[in-house]
């Protein structure tokens, strides 16, 4: 088995060192203990991908239950409407807090970004292994709450339903308050380690644009989930002290559940996507062998997009009974909240223009980002428009929708990140090949489930449906079968990843010709990620003086 | 009046000369290590304020929506009892302050006094709450579904069980601040009299001090809100 | 290692200045006390809420060294209290906001005036554009 190497190794050849991050210590409570950024960073990997695992088989249950209006298989019915709604409920929860939130700065940037600093670890290397510890216990509770009656509410959790239903929801809103625990303290820890961390000379705008992309994150993190933690601590009261905040019946006012819920999931989405983006940002100068165009405008629209994301979240009660003014309002700035998406957009397309492009997998999951994304945001602007959010909400469009920006923007681009820093984390390069063969097929299931889920949407399928008119009986089916092409793709990617690391060859330092710091320590990196305190010497991306070989 | 600096002077890391034991090895200097961890603690208290926040903005909703329940339910809880905690906040807020000053200072010693007595006063406010919330409950004063008070003028509103759910809520979570951060500040004060403290290394007693503000300026706002509302 | 040395040099002027500080938030603390048996009207809640500021801000510059600190902190320590004032702001526009829709083919008056607790209005009525009967 061999590999191409389409880019040289442009740090000078020097022995690998005997001992890393992984190997200097041995035995379970080594990691266990650990405060190894690198160390946690696996770790989370880890559990962020069993979490993946684990709302990816509930989302295979969701489609296979719409197979037909029947909902029958081999010609019997295996699922009743109860179990459609927990698997539903249960899908958006562990993918929402226990996969994507944590996903890309928790394993990801944990491992990079200090790197990328020329650091030798996050700011607060103990509370780092706390919010592992915390991801931990919320995914406990949360799992127990499957197992202890399970919750059909919608991962929205809206009341008044949610506080009056049988079920484990008490459970399940503990575990999401301790997760949003465990969220807070990765990004107040990167927000402390960009501010002080940098290697000498290195100014905020030396720095690599994913950092800006994970600081802003960090930004949102703690500024939202506090209200998000106070939701769920409220929607635990009014379930057992019944206080009449949310419950119309005894006093409240369920649209108020709404509005925390919402401040905060909002937000939560540009928690989401910012990571991506972050990505995305590094992925595409290095694969173009050309400087980021704009660095300056992706920066700042990085931290101006974690700021607009806290004043549109009325978009997602313009039906729910919100005042007429406040729609309006809450619609004029959703429309500004798309401008700097839109920015980046550009900037990374006009930074592939004239580049030196090859297309390993990471580019080609950046490509893939490009296209879904832009899908995505675009489909945002139709719920943003006030007269069509009042056909298409709570219908397959929107189901569409955030599933083109979450899974086919920061999923895709989590997939790319992965591809892209593996070598780098593991010291071993995955099959090329393999990667090439499992991106199409998980980009052709995605728009397959995805896309046709738009046209149901427009005629009007509503969401969380169980029953469902025979009309949409096609299109339903195709999304089912795209999901086992989806399913298929994703599958084949864990396994060579994993293969690659009894299997593949040994990684150098840099295997894409990348400028950023991380790059300059071995692969895998020793334990103090860098064997001397690395000075800024050159900007980012900056491809000048780069030899380029291809082999 | 001063007291014993830092004197744990062992070198187990061997770099031989000086290194604070309290250096932590991915920081190049204590001072960037303080300055980080203070960044650390503000991004905390930030999330402290939305957190309680949040519970404010439902306080201010539900008031909208009962004006005149809120009002009157607020005449069951007692002025005195409201306005002597928010002094003796202010005065502990002062002591908090003074231990601060005293570990910076190499007086160890004052700092541990300053911390029993921030502590002490603590347990002055706990004190007076616990005799507040009996006196509620013998009334029948509680949140939500346990209300049982009679004598409420408009029959039937939720407005006024309301008002207490958010009482309880809130002055509970505060409550829980109040003993956490007492907890704290008696380990400090147990470290401050053994000398771990000195101007080279205060930083636990300044995030903590921190934190007991904020917890302070929480009262500050739930007073008049909960205490004075006419 | 401290961050504001030029303070360090004058303990005793420093302990002036939070033993004056906290005289100054008894003071305002009393002020708050005494307005609050004054009826202002819907005056009450503003000045409530101005002095609590006041003392909070005080609390924040001198007691958490807000004013002598790196500005980083303040920003930090701002940058909360506006998104929270976001939070609110928004909360109020709606709920203050809110009109009381009718369905527009309802051919007789409601019998009884929906009591104004009543937040919940129709999920659908969202739809129907400004519908007060006249």
């Amino acid at each position: 088995m061999e590999h191409t190497l389409t880019s040289g190794n442009v740090t000078a050849d020097r022995p690998r060192p005997a001992k890393n991050y992984l190997n200097e210590t041995t035995g379970l409570w080594s990691w266990m203990s650990t405060v190894d950024h690198k160390r946690i960073g696996i770790m989370y990997l880890g559990a962020v991908s069993f979490a993946f695992l684990l709302g990816g088989i509930f989302a295979l249950l969701v489609r296979l239950s719409l197979l037909n209006p029947q909902h029958t298989l081999f010609g019997k019915q295996w699922v009743t409407a109860e179990m459609y709604n927990r698997f539903f409920t249960l899908h958006g929860a562990i993918m929402v807090f226990l996969f994507i939130i944590p996903s890309i700065p928790a394993s990801l940037a944990n491992f990079v970004l200090p790197m990328m600093l020329g650091a030798k670890d996050v700011a607060f290397p103990r509370l780092n292994l706390t919010s592992f510890y915390l991801w931990v216990a919320g995914a406990a509770l949360a799992i127990g709450s499957m197992v202890l009656g399970a919750v059909d509410t919608g991962w929205t959790f809206y009341t008044p339903y949610s506080t009056t239903t049988d079920g484990a929801v008490g459970l399940m809103t503990l575990a999401v308050f301790i997760l949003g625990f465990s969220s807070i303290f990765t990004g107040l820890n990167f927000i402390a380690t960009t501010h002080k961390l940098r290697a000498p000379g290195m100014g905020w705008f030396d720095m690599p644009l994913f950092v800006w992309g994970i600081y802003a994150t960090g930004v949102i993190q703690i500024l939202a989930t506090p209200v998000l933690a106070i939701t769920m601590v409220l929607l635990l009261i009014e379930r057992v002290f019944q206080i009449g905040i949310f419950d119309s019946r005894i006093g409240g006012d369920p649209v108020l559940f709404q509005h925390f819920f919402w401040f905060y999931s909002h937000p939560a989405v540009y928690i989401m996507i910012l990571p991506g983006m972050a990505i995305i940002s590094e992925i595409i100068p290095t694969f173009s062998r050309k400087t980021i165009f704009g660095y300056r405008a992706i920066a700042y629209s990085s931290v101006s997009l974690a700021l607009l994301s806290f004043i549109v979240w009325g978009h997602h009660l313009f039906v729910a009974g919100e005042s007429d003014l406040a729609n309006v309002i809450f619609s004029a700035l959703t429309f500004l909240v798309a401008i700097p998406s839109g920015v980046k957009m550009f900037n990374w397309l006009t930074t592939m223009y004239k580049g030196n492009i090859s297309f390993e997998t990471p580019m080609l999951y950046a490509m893939a980002f490009l296209f879904l994304f832009a899908i995505g945001g675009l489909t945002g602007i139709f719920f943003a428009t006030l007269a069509v959010d009042i056909h298409l909400t709570d219908t397959y469009f929107v189901v569409a929708h955030f599933h083109y920006v979450m899974m086919g923007g920061t999923v895709i681009a989590f997939l790319g990140g992965l591809h892209y820093w593996w070598p780098k984390m593991t010291g071993r390069m995955y099959s090329e090949k393999w990667g090439r063969v499992a991106c199409a097929l998980v980009f052709i299931g995605f728009n397959m489930t995805f896309g046709s889920q738009f046209i149901m949407g427009g005629q009007g399928m509503p969401r969380r449906y169980f029953n469902y008119l025979d009309q949409f009986q096609p299109i339903h089916a195709f999304s089912t079968y795209g999901s086992w092409v989806l399913g298929s793709g994703l599958f084949l990617t864990a396994i060579y990843l994993l293969a690659s690391l009894k299997t593949g060859p040994l990684a150098p330092d840099s295997p894409w010709g990348g400028t950023t710091m991380e790059w300059e320590s071995s692969s895998p990196p020793v334990v103090h990620n860098f064997e001397e305190q690395p000075v800024f010497e050159h900007e980012p991306y900056d491809y000048r003086h780069r030899t380029v070989t291809h082999v | 009046m001063s007291t014993t600096t830092v004197d744990l002077h062992q070198d187990p890391h061997g770099h031989g000369g000086e290194h604070d034991p309290h250096h932590q090895h991915h920081f190049t200097t204590m001072e960037q290590q303080f300055d980080t961890s203070k960044i650390g603690m503000w991004l905390f208290l930030v999330t402290e304020v939305l957190t309680f926040g949040g519970l404010f903005a439902g306080f201010g909703l539900m008031q909208n929506k009962y004006p005149q329940e809120f009002v009157a339910a607020h005449e069951e809880l007692k002025r005195w009892a409201g306005s002597t905690n928010t002094v003796v906040l202010l005065i502990s807020s002062f002591t908090a302050v003074m231990a601060v000053l005293s570990a910076r200072t190499n007086q160890g010693k004052k700092c541990a006094k300053y911390l029993w007595i921030t502590v002490g006063f603590g347990a002055i406010f706990m004190c007076i709450k616990a005799y507040e919330y009996s006196a509620d409950f013998a009334e029948g004063l509680f949140p939500g579904k346990f209300y049982s008070h009679h004598g409420d003028l408009i029959a039937g509103s939720h407005g006024y069980a309301t008002f207490f759910s958010f009482y309880f809520m809130m002055t509970g979570l505060h409550g829980l601040h109040v003993l956490i951060g007492m907890g704290l500040m008696s380990w400090l004060a147990i470290r401050a009299s053994r000398g771990e403290f000195s101007d080279k290394y205060y930083t636990p007693v300044d995030l903590v001090a921190l934190f007991w503000h904020l917890v302070d300026m929480i009262w500050i706002y739930l007073f008049p809100l909960y205490y004075l509302i006419t | 290692m401290s961050t504001h040395t030029e303070h360090a040099d004058n303990p005793k002027a420093e302990a002036a200045k939070y033993l004056a500080t906290l005289v100054v938030l008894l003071i305002l603390t009393a002020i708050t006390v005494g307005a609050s048996y004054i009826n202002f009207g819907s005056g009450n809640i503003v000045i409530a809420l101005a002095i609590a500021t006041v003392k909070a801000i005080i609390v924040g510059l001198i007691f958490m060294h807000l004013l002598h600190d790196k500005p980083v902190n303040a920003v930090i320590a701002v940058g909360g209290f506006v998104f929270l004032g976001i939070f609110l702001m928004f909360d109020f526009i709606d709920v203050g906001s809110r009109t009381n829709p009718q369905p527009i083919n309802l051919h007789a008056p409601p019998a009884a005036t929906a009591p104004a607790a009543a937040g919940a209005p129709a999920a659908g009525a969202g739809a129907a554009a400004d519908t007060k009967k006249e």
